[in-house]
């Protein structure tokens, strides 16, 4: 039976990871990440779940304590936003070259400077590159159902990789919203029980962790790492279809809104997707074959996938709440604008930098960017070299 | 009804304007809406001006941004009425609901000119006389039920007795007051 409740986005991965009830979570606080540990150690202490949870000094530490715990055969947890993820940076890749499956929810903010605590994907977006799985939430209701699916990805013996279960920060995290939760008996036998096959606690197996390796080796454990992300497509999908079958609720790579006959098309990740998908109903009104994908699975990255369902649209709008500092745009622009030149798209394509440090994305926003895409489809850039959506002149 | 109403709250930090906007998503969604409240944070300190929202439909609600143009809006603290624009894209169709010790006919010089309907409580006087201490969002709560007409006052009653009940289980003493409070409050709105 579903359970109609209404709760924030914090709440919703809590409840979540309450009834995973995971082995161990190291954290350490930073908003708008924070009410995460706050909420799972009160339900420790309240003797709901039997998580052992690790207070600890910094981020740094937090992820180094999940690396240990899994390394040692735990089913380990994290939670961290902006500037903490960026003090993990060294760690994370220890954590997906050892192939540690730990489940990270990352509550997307930006990071400094100027100094901001609110939503920007400047933060996962930075570890991009990493290793880890990763992947976004529109709404409440998709974090709580990424992080149900999530440790079944990670642990899978195809893929054995660290996952990012991101949200944006207080645009949902903090926002109580409608949402229909699982019964916690489905939701434990869809996550199951976490045997791994390797882990330091085993008695008749000695490994180290985390050796040095030469160079006739290092080059084959990276391949071997490339190819658990490739593998951890399929398992996306399978555990996906599973999930469908205990909640109703469809996921794939990418979410597709009116998209099938639209000539002009958006491309975003998060919480703006419902913003856009309410101009795109507003639009379809007026006549125009306006359409959304909606990014769930950043890493993999299924460019091949995503270019295929764009290829027949006229003009597209990639759109990065993320500024790259390279003068080239964002990484979902980047990285799908090479995608869709493999496809062979003849589309023309926009980036468009919008959202940083929390700066509101409106319909009417959007439907000026669906109108300026008709225009450059017509050979008209009104967009300009280098756009960023609400721009103050001064 | 209005198939979306769209509440925007001003207050200061530390007065329970998010609270107070939560607060209202709760009963709504009680009574089986779709809701959405949420805060929007500036510099995060006690006294400075805070915005909160409240979104609430009988359908799904997708958008993701703030509310520009309000149907109601709620001023928790009558001195931010000459710092911020508190009325900014209120609709005239809508209302403007000030907590104040002033009358109407000072208020209303202070809204740049709204021509919509005012409403004003003095949250001070019912919290003080019901609860013993200055809470205005139990006042205001009630207060913005009666002048945006979500629900009726018997079926709002009722889902806050019975969520107040399970939020005060340990402490039962504390009911009574907060159910007055909003019984005066529903009295005292003008």
């Amino acid at each position: 039976m579903a359970i109609k409740e209404r709760m924030s986005g914090n709440e919703a991965v809590s409840h979540a990871i309450g009834q995973i009830n995971p082995d161990v979570m190291p954290a350490f606080p930073i908003t708008p990440s924070t009410e995460i540990p706050q909420f799972v150690s009160t339900m420790i202490a309240n003797g709901e779940i039997d998580t052992e949870f690790i207070p600890v000094e910094s981020e740094h530490s937090s992820m180094s304590a999940a690396i240990g715990s899994s390394a040692a055969g735990a089913r380990t947890l994290t939670a961290t936003s902006s500037c903490g993820l960026a003090l993990m940076w060294e760690v994370l890749y220890v954590a997906a070259s050892n192939r540690l499956p730990i489940m990270m929810q990352v509550v997307n903010r930006a990071l400094s400077g100027p100094i901001n605590i609110n939503a920007e994907h400047s933060d996962s977006m930075g570890a991009r590159d990493s290793g880890w799985l990763q992947i976004y939430a529109e709404n409440n209701q998709e974090a709580y159902d990424n992080t149900i699916q999530a440790y079944r990805i990670a642990e899978h013996p195809d893929v054995k990789l660290p996952i990012m279960v991101c949200q944006d920060g207080f645009i949902t995290s903090h926002a109580v919203e409608n949402i229909t939760l699982l019964e916690d008996e489905p939701v434990k036998a869809f996550v199951g029980e976490y045997n791994p096959e390797h882990y330091l606690l085993r008695e008749d197996e000695t490994m180290s962790v985390g050796p040095y390796a030469l160079s006739p080796f290092c080059m084959e454990a990276k391949r071997a790492q490339a190819q658990a992300m490739m593998n951890a497509k399929k398992v996306i999908l399978d555990v996906a279809k599973e999930f469908e079958a205990i909640s109703g609720r469809s996921y794939g790579f990418f979410e597709e809104y009116r998209l099938e006959d639209a000539e002009y098309a958006l491309v975003a990740i998060g919480s703006a997707c419902g913003t856009i998908k309410d101009a795109i109903d507003k639009l379809r009104e007026q006549g125009m074959k306006v359409g959304l994908l909606k990014v769930r699975v950043f890493r993999p990255f299924p460019g091949e996938e995503m270019a295929n369902a764009l290829k027949a649209c006229k003009a597209i709008a990639i759109m990065d709440r993320c500024e790259g500092y390279n003068g080239n745009g964002g990484p979902l622009g980047a990285e799908l604008t090479a995608a869709l030149y493999r496809a062979k798209a003849t589309a023309e394509v926009v980036n468009i930098i919008y959202g940083l440090s929390g700066r509101d994305v409106t319909v009417g926003d959007i439907e000026g960017i669906y109108e300026k895409l008709v225009k450059l489809a017509e050979g008209e850039n009104l967009f300009g070299t280098y756009p960023y959506l609400g721009l103050r002149s001064r | 009804m209005r198939k979306l109403t769209e509440i925007r709250w001003h207050g200061r930090g530390g007065q329970g304007a998010k609270t107070a906007a939560l607060l209202l998503a709760d009963v709504a969604f009680n009574t089986g809406k779709h809701v959405q409240g949420f805060p929007e944070y500036g510099p995060e300190r006690m006294g400075a001006p805070i915005t909160a929202y409240d979104r609430i439909s009988d359908t799904q609600i997708r958008v993701h941004s703030n509310i520009y143009e309000p149907d109601f809006v709620v001023v928790v603290d009558d001195t931010l009425l000459h710092s911020v624009d508190v009325t900014k894209g209120l609709k005239k169709d809508g209302a403007i609901l000030v907590n104040t010790l002033k009358t109407k006919e000072e208020i209303i010089p202070l809204l740049n000119g709204y021509e919509g309907q005012v409403y004003i409580i003095d949250a001070h006087k019912v919290s003080m006389e019901t609860l013993g201490k200055y809470f205005p969002n139990t006042p205001l709560l009630a207060a913005i039920v009666k002048v945006s007409e979500l629900m009726e006052e018997d079926v709002f009653l009722r889902e806050m007795e019975a969520s107040l009940k399970h939020k005060f289980a340990k402490k039962p003493e504390v009911l009574e007051g907060n159910m007055k409070a909003l019984k005066m409050a529903f009295q005292e709105v003008h």
